[in-house]
């Protein structure tokens, strides 16, 4: 009987720590499979490829500096519109709804429900309706009256970093503000409450004692923001035009590491085939990095949480 | 939390500010919102004329024609999202389970830690793993190839959506079954995961939710078609891929069908968001019984 029951316990256990670790293996199979389908680049180009801006399928000369490039913009516009806004909703919902728990919860459920949009919908939005609106009421009105300035410079399109950086904004937000929503909301009421014993403002008590509080669950969630818009590429592909370019203007068209391999990755084989698997090593790394971060900064601050309730 | 009347010597520049900041939080929502009410109603306005019963069961067709619709595009994500679902479903339950009973052990520390972080991998990084490993092999795009991809896209929501559910459940309650006599295994699989199986089915649906709107991966790995695929191992259409095709046509024909296929699909999105708020909020009540 005895031995029985241990019987079931361990198959069961068995079967389990199996789809534990099948998890694990995807993780270290697409870092394996990824090397080596990369091979014929990553031996033939060395680390070189990281900085070589030339990306010329017709000559065999490929670099992922464009594509990085691409993404750093393009991300760094996202965050610089998305996060305040995020931060803003977060503040909003658990700050300002704290009486009115329905129409927060009923906020919050529309702005997550954006998350659920898939993103070729975004794309076609982007296509349709985003682009001839930035074109006419932003790019041209800047590029008429600041174009000595570097980064209005060059004449605009539609297709082009700034529209990409916008699109991205939009995705990133469901995602940053329901983190910093989670995140403020554990925030104790004894640290609002002490603030307002001394005199303090609706916006004194948020700013100097809730939001230092939630720093790094709200850093957490900067980052997820951040891997989000580094990784997002159907919107992308379809608005950013998808040419290499390093250039200093936002209204130039260019790529990003995944808009990249989503536009070319039909028509390439041998070298061409191995470069764009690379830069997906290296969207692989930079997601690893980034979203280990977000995880840890965001477990230490629940777990911080949990102790001292 | 009963807000205290602030001091009246509080000078006016604290005030202003005060109002200010609530200004431009209220100015951050409505910034939010806009986008997603234009999108909805884009897809709306410019979707429903193009849909029709034809739309929903006609074959593709070339961009001049009239009548062509997106019947095999449907079929094809749903043979997609099946298979998927076969693999994903069993394995993420599987290490959920795990991660929440055994959440001591090492391995379970690891593996959801590992998980979270394969929760935020692009997709499309997942598109090119299932291309090294059975698209390249096999020189076949096929259904088969997309869904296994998908299955990698919804295999960590369902582990962890799973995991974070059954940790819900009372303690005392698998302290009761075992001080019964019951084992362990049984203990989980009658009691554990029979309470917690509203958040298992949150899970599932917020999983196939993601698999149905992705594109990326399955533009690698199903490549698309304009005909029914006679099997699993042919190239398939899908409707994210065909969003995709046509938005970046220049024929005003299929421009409009991508509208209709956007809203086709934005439907099915929010049919199954709506029922995972249903499952949550039963799940909620279900907890106050508990209580």
């Amino acid at each position: 009987m005895r031995f029985r029951l241990l019987r079931g316990d361990v198959i069961l256990k068995i079967l389990l720590a199996a789809a534990a670790l099948f998890v694990i293996g995807v993780v270290v199979g697409l870092a394996v499979e990824l090397f080596l389908g990369s091979a014929p680049s990553l031996f033939k180009f060395g680390p070189s490829f990281l900085v070589e801006s030339k990306w010329q399928p017709s000559n065999n000369v490929f670099g992922a500096w464009p594509f990085i490039y691409g993404t750093l913009v393009t991300s760094a516009i996202a965050i610089v519109i998305g996060f305040p806004i995020s931060l803003g909703i977060a503040v909003f919902i658990t700050e300002k709804l704290k009486s009115h728990l329905t129409f927060g919860y009923l906020l919050g459920t529309l702005v997550d429900l954006l998350a659920a949009v898939p993103s070729v919908i975004y794309g076609l939005w982007g296509v349709f309706v985003l682009i001839p609106i930035i074109r006419d009421y932003v790019e041209r009105p800047l590029s008429k009256s600041l174009s000595y300035i570097p980064l209005f410079s060059g004449h605009p399109f539609g297709y082009d970093f700034l529209t990409a950086g916008v699109i991205l904004a939009i995705m990133v937000i469901p995602t940053m503000s329901a983190v910093t929503r989670d995140v403020l909301s554990v925030v104790p009421n004894s640290q609002r409450e002490a603030m307002y014993s001394l005199g303090a403002t609706d916006w004194e008590a948020t700013q100097k004692s809730v939001l230092p509080y939630a720093r790094s669950g709200i850093f957490g969630a900067f980052i997820l923001g951040l891997g989000r818009a580094f990784g997002e590429t159907m919107a992308v592909t379809m608005v950013i035009g998808n040419i290499p370019s390093v250039s200093s203007s936002l209204f130039s068209p260019g790529a990003t590491l995944s808009s990249i391999i989503a536009n070319q990755f039909g028509e390439s084989s041998g070298v061409f085939q191995g470069a764009l698997i690379e830069l997906g090593l290296i969207l692989f790394f930079v997601a690893v990095l980034i979203n280990g971060l977000a995880r840890l900064l965001l477990w230490r601050m629940t777990r911080a949480t949990h102790a001292k309730a | 939390m009963p807000k205290p009347n602030l001091p009246t010597s509080i000078s006016l520049w604290r005030k202003i500010v005060n109002k200010l900041m609530t200004i431009l939080v209220i100015i951050a929502v409505i910034l939010a919102i806009i986008p997603l009410l234009l999108i909805l109603g884009d897809v709306i306005m410019r979707g429903a004329p193009a849909i029709s019963i034809g739309f929903l069961t006609h074959l593709q067709k070339p961009p001049n024609a009239t009548g062509g619709g997106i019947a095999n595009a449907i079929v094809g994500t749903f043979t997609m999202v099946g298979i998927a679902s076969i693999i994903s479903v069993p394995i993420g339950i599987g290490a959920g389970i795990f991660f929440s009973e055994w959440a001591t052990s090492k391995v379970s520390t690891f593996s959801s830690f590992m998980n979270d972080v394969l929760t935020g991998f692009p997709s499309i990084v997942l598109g090119l793993f299932v291309f090294v490993i059975i698209v390249y092999p096999t020189k076949q795009f096929s259904a088969f190839a997309g869904g296994i991809a998908l299955s990698f896209v919804m295999l960590p929501i369902i582990a962890r959506t799973t995991g974070e559910s059954l940790k819900l459940v009372p303690m005392t309650l698998r302290e009761a079954s075992l001080a019964l006599g019951i084992p362990r295994w049984k203990t989980v699989i009658r009691i554990v995961l029979s309470t917690g199986k509203n958040g298992l089915l949150t899970g599932i649906l917020l999983a196939v939710a993601r698999a149905t709107g992705e594109t990326a991966p399955i533009l690698l790995t199903a490549s698309s078609s304009i005909y029914f695929a006679k099997s699993i191992f042919q190239p398939t259409a899908s409707m994210t891929v065909l969003i995709y095709n046509y938005a970046t046509s220049p024929y005003a024909t299929w421009q409009t069908q991508a509208w209709g296929a956007a809203l086709v699909l934005i439907i099915i999105m929010l049919g199954l968001n709506l029922a995972v708020k249903l499952t949550i909020g039963r799940n909620l009540s279900g907890k106050k019984v508990d209580l």
